[in-house]
């Protein structure tokens, strides 16, 4: 008699559908890295001098004036080269990128797939090793390159010139209120209008940034049905208007078919409009801008374009603004000469410059690549997938136990949508950050949303273009379990996370000033101040 | 699990990065959906909004061949200076870059994440309160930012930091501050920051300490100055930090991290606020995309709370011996408070710090003291060579210098342009032009270097610049 044979796959699905994932984060229990130091060891040679160079300099350190040379070495960690490649080999198990989950949850950001060509051609030497002052005949590839993007986002803005300079989505929010600026300032208007309005789904670099340069800020908030608001506009209108920036679909996927309307009516007081698509991922080749009326708008390449969010950075926020605009754009700027390609100085009427050199240029290249991979109509497959995924999501998510999703009732949304948890706090005591967490135990990332909470305990969940069915269904029965635990156990998820690298964190250390430490010098100073005044009252 | 065959299945139209482009299954999904058509999930757009033709984008590559064919022939019109001989600088600098540091940059883990929470992302909270850790011992500090877009922005809000902390409004700039640093500060406080330029000698490069102490009064929040400046000279901060205290103003200071392992860390002469640029901490040049801003202070509670940033702490778990992590002072930022935070937060450059912190693991104080050290050597030798050049003079000769200084080209009767254009033909990148910045510097170059320039490198310039000068 043969032994059995066991159908391993057999144990890993129930009705047809595959059970949820035993999942367990790496847990390397990791030293902070000064822990690890050993005096004497090195984890990389310098270069040395040659003697003639040596002997001719003499000690170019004795000719520093005296407060300049440094009393003692930096108190640096000292390791050999694999025990610093293990160190971090470790955090980065300890981390999740959109490369091995299903990073829906973290709606607003466009966590999609960043594909690995663009990066290794981004990691050439003949894009590394450029220096940004290089004469522009040593440097036409990515001049061209940096001209051909902005082609790209003029056509998929429909808007009239283009920078990418800005060096995030933020940073181009911060640019556009720049050229608000100087655009008054040319005209006069400078100190009549200084009002911005923005609605408080819009992102909070919105609002920030217009206060960054000197506007008040009138927030908005949406209707019954969470559209922004028409009469609410018309009554914030006034001669004081210097702008009104928007999102649509602001972060609740909700469509705002009366935007023309919107920006008619800013245009009309004497405002301008601009368009906060830091997010465009359902709309590519659908709407844009320019018919929409707006003056103004910008893209996060690391959202809509496909380029690695890198923890949050390096990145670029393009920025697309009306021909009448144009002469306020940031410089030098990319001119083609026949076939050859120069930098322009930027004119008298320019904001100057908003980063240093040229920007992120190496992430310029990434989203060109990416862009040309996909051409016209992968843009547009990128943007009906990216809707066709939310709808799916919609569909399957409210099907859970104490969830919902606030406003446009019987409406479609675009790429996103914001839910609420509210039923399920009512009924269970769990609120929305604590399921993040509990979420986290099953390799998921989760977010919940901006400040404040508008919508109720709420969860933002973006599927993008980039995930199958069956991992939006995948990410479905973790929200599924979660609420059922909620239901069930609700201690279980109140304590978790029970599978991440860390367990519950102690916030109450970071805003009290006596017990934060934002590093490690700070948090030694600080324990040994603890302990001599421990021993004080002892 | 799919049942159909290759042949039927429509993967002859699938898009690689996109799952869901099969027709299939987008037909199930719409079933589930109830929608007959995808089109009917855009029925809010009204049809005046929707565009009604293609894209006019170019003819996308069919495969990813094409594509890495298409995009190095554009790059094969760059020259890297690795091909060449460079010794440009002015903020940004051809340094080695250790293996490792690309390795960790380049993992998935941290490559791919963004906004995870300490649990999931541990790793990428650990990595950048280590990195802020490191910096705090390079620079004697005991808070250092998350990184910030460059060192422009660096000291754009530094300045406004200070602004912030005094309640006044003045920021006075040295004139040897790089333009793009000074337009980028001058761009951030447009609306309400008053900056006035403090002169610098163009004798000696250093900020003109008399005239200083003549702008200095009780309007002025603070006083920001670059050491090394832009020129690569190196300034005493003593009297400088006794003048801007006197006056109730804070001391902003830009360095160079690379220098630190030899020369002393702005703080230990006064400085209230040190920032800089990272991109000398392992980061590739990447044309001007390998920059990141740090800000730095003690741990004075008034001056943290006006950090615009993340700030990364660390705190116990409910585990013993486990290390959490988390943002220090949250109210602080517009992820919060929106307009009524601190300026405004978001996407920076995280990735470049968290590489620093690989960097100056590896480098260690040893590796951090040798660079510096060689760096000042290869620019003392190199201002003896190029003075000896015909023609050539060296109008700091007198400063102490790193990593750069100028070199002035009038007595040659040429231009840098001119220069610079022979130069190229015998593969050399000559130092960036500075005639239009700083015309008091007159036909003036600004040239770099470090580590990476070997004694024939050296040889090579000078020989070069030898028969440029005299043409």
């Amino acid at each position: 008699m043969s032994a059995g044979m066991q159908d391993i796959s057999g144990f890993r699905f129930t009705d047809g559908r595959p059970n949820l994932r035993r999942y367990h984060q790496a847990r390397w229990d990791e030293p902070v890295i000064f822990e690890l130091s050993c005096p004497g060891e090195r984890g990389v040679l310098v270069p040395e001098v040659e003697d003639q160079v040596a002997a001719a300099a003499g000690d170019p350190l004795a000719a520093l004036p005296p407060d300049l040379r440094r009393a003692e070495p930096p108190r640096l960690p000292e390791l050999s080269q694999n025990r610093v490649l293990r160190h971090y080999l470790r955090l980065s198990q300890q981390n999740l990128g959109a490369d091995l989950n299903v990073d829906i949850g973290q709606g607003t950001c466009t966590m999609k797939y960043n594909p690995k060509i663009n990066e290794q051609l981004a990691r050439s030497p003949r894009m590394t090793e450029l220096h940004p002052l290089q004469d522009a005949d040593t440097v036409q590839g990515i001049l061209d390159v940096i001209h051909r993007m902005e082609a790209v986002v003029r056509e998929v803005s429909g808007m009239d010139a283009v920078s990418l300079q800005p060096r995030s989505g933020s940073h181009a929010i911060y640019a556009n209120f720049a050229i608000l600026r100087a655009h008054q300032e040319a005209a006069g208007t400078a100190g009549e209008r200084d009002e911005v309005i923005t609605t408080i789904f819009s992102h909070p670099s919105d609002a920030a940034c217009a206060k960054l340069l000197g506007y008040r800020v009138i927030t908005l908030y949406p209707d019954a049905a969470g559209y922004p608001d028409v009469e609410a506009l018309r009554a914030a209108l006034s001669p004081r208007t210097a702008a009104l920036i928007i999102t649509n679909p602001e972060d609740t996927g909700i469509f705002n078919s009366r935007i023309r309307e919107f920006t008619d009516l800013v245009h009309a007081a004497g405002g301008l409009c601009i368009y906060d698509q830091a997010n465009a991922n359902g709309l590519l080749g659908i709407t844009r801008a320019r018919e929409a009326g707006f003056d103004m708008c910008h893209f996060n390449l690391h959202k809509t374009f496909g380029t690695p969010h890198a923890c949050g950075g390096p990145a670029v926020g393009a920025i697309a603004v009306t021909g009448e605009l144009a002469r306020h754009l940031p410089g030098p700027r990319v001119v083609a000469d026949g076939g050859r390609f120069r930098l322009e100085a930027a004119g008298a009427e320019s904001i100057g410059k908003v980063a240093a050199f040229m920007g992120t240029a190496s992430i310029v290249l990434r989203a060109y690549a990416w862009v040309m991979s996909l051409g016209a109509e992968g843009l547009r497959e990128v943007a009906e997938v990216a809707v066709l995924n939310n709808n799916y999501m919609m569909t399957e998510l409210v099907k859970i136990r104490g969830m919902s999703l606030p406003y446009a009732q019987g409406r479609r949304r675009i790429e996103q949508a914001r839910y609420s948890w509210k039923q399920l706090a009512d009924e269970t005591g769990i609120h929305s950050d604590q399921i993040g967490i509990r979420a986290a135990d099953f390799g998921v990332h989760y977010w919940t949303s901006h400040h404040p909470f508008v919508v109720p305990e709420p969860a933002t969940v973006e599927p993008t273009e980039s995930y199958s069915k069956a991992d939006l269904d995948e990410f479905v029965d973790v929200m599924r379990q979660v609420a059922k635990e909620a239901y069930e156990n609700p201690e279980h998820v109140r304590s978790a996370p029970h599978n991440c690298p860390v367990h519950a964190i102690d916030g109450s250390y970071f805003d009290d000033p006596d017990r934060w430490a934002i590093t490690w010098r700070a948090y030694r100073r600080k324990l040994r101040a603890h302990r001599a005044g421990e021993a004080g009252t002892k | 699990m799919t049942t159909s065959s290759p042949m039927d299945s429509g993967a002859a139209g699938a898009q690689p990065y996109i799952p869901n482009s099969v027709p299939a299954v987008k037909a199930e999904m719409l079933r589930v959906i109830g929608a007959r058509s995808i089109d009917e999930l855009y029925a809010d757009i009204p049809p005046e909004l929707r565009l009604s033709r293609p894209l006019d984008l170019p003819a996308p590559c069919r495969s990813e061949h094409q594509l890495k064919r298409h995009v190095e022939s554009l790059l094969a019109r760059n020259v890297p200076a690795g091909e060449a001989l460079s010794f440009l600088g002015g903020g940004c600098y051809q340094h080695h870059v250790p293996a490792v540091c690309d390795e960790i940059n380049g993992r998935s883990e941290f490559l791919t994440a963004y906004a995870g929470e300490p649990y999931d992302d541990a790793g990428r909270f650990q990595a950048l309160f280590e990195y802020a850790s490191m910096m705090g011992e390079l620079l004697e500090m005991d808070v250092v930012s998350v990184p910030t877009f460059d060192g422009c922005q660096a000291a754009a809000t530094a300045v406004r930091m200070a602004a912030r902390h005094t309640r006044r409004n003045v920021v006075l700039v040295a004139g040897n501050v790089g333009r793009d640093k000074a337009t980028v500060m001058a761009n951030y406080g447009r609306a309400d920051l008053e900056f006035r330029e403090v002169r610098f000698d163009p004798a000696t490069g250093l900020v003109d300490v008399g005239h200083l102490g003549r702008m200095l009064d009780h309007e002025v929040a603070g006083f920001y100055f670059d050491n090394p400046s832009y020129f690569g000279t190196l300034q005493s901060g003593l009297d400088i930090a006794a003048a801007v205290h006197a006056a109730g103003a804070l001391l902003v200071v830009g360095v160079d991290p690379g220098s630190l392992g030899v020369i002393a860390p702005p703080g230990s002469y006064g400085a209230d606020i040190v920032c800089g640029d990272l991109q000398a901490l392992g980061m590739h040049m990447n044309y001007g995309g390998g920059q990141a801003g740090f800000i730095a202070t003690q741990d004075d509670e008034a001056l943290v709370m006006q950090y615009p940033s993340r700030l990364f702490g660390i705190a116990p778990t409910r585990v013993p011996g486990e290390y959490g992590f988390g943002d220090v002072a949250y109210s602080r930022t517009s992820f919060d408070k929106r307009e009524n935070g601190n300026e405004y937060v978001g996407t920076a450059a995280a990735l470049w710090g968290i590489t620093a912190g690989v960097y100056l693991a590896l480098m260690g104080p040893t590796g951090m003291r040798e660079i510096g050290a060689g760096i000042m050597q290869r620019n003392a030798y190199a201002q003896k060579r190029l003075a000896s050049i015909p023609g050539v003079t060296l109008p700091h000769a007198g400063q102490a210098h790193f990593k750069e200084f100028v070199v002035n080209f009038d007595r040659s009767g040429r231009t840098v342009g001119e220069i610079n254009r022979g130069l190229r033909e015998r593969g050399i990148f000559g130092g960036h032009d500075l005639s239009a910045a700083f015309p008091t510097l007159g036909q003036s170059a600004l040239y770099s270097f470090t580590e990476v320039h070997t004694q024939s490198d050296i040889e090579r310039l000078v020989e070069a610049l030898t028969g440029e000068v005299a043409r």
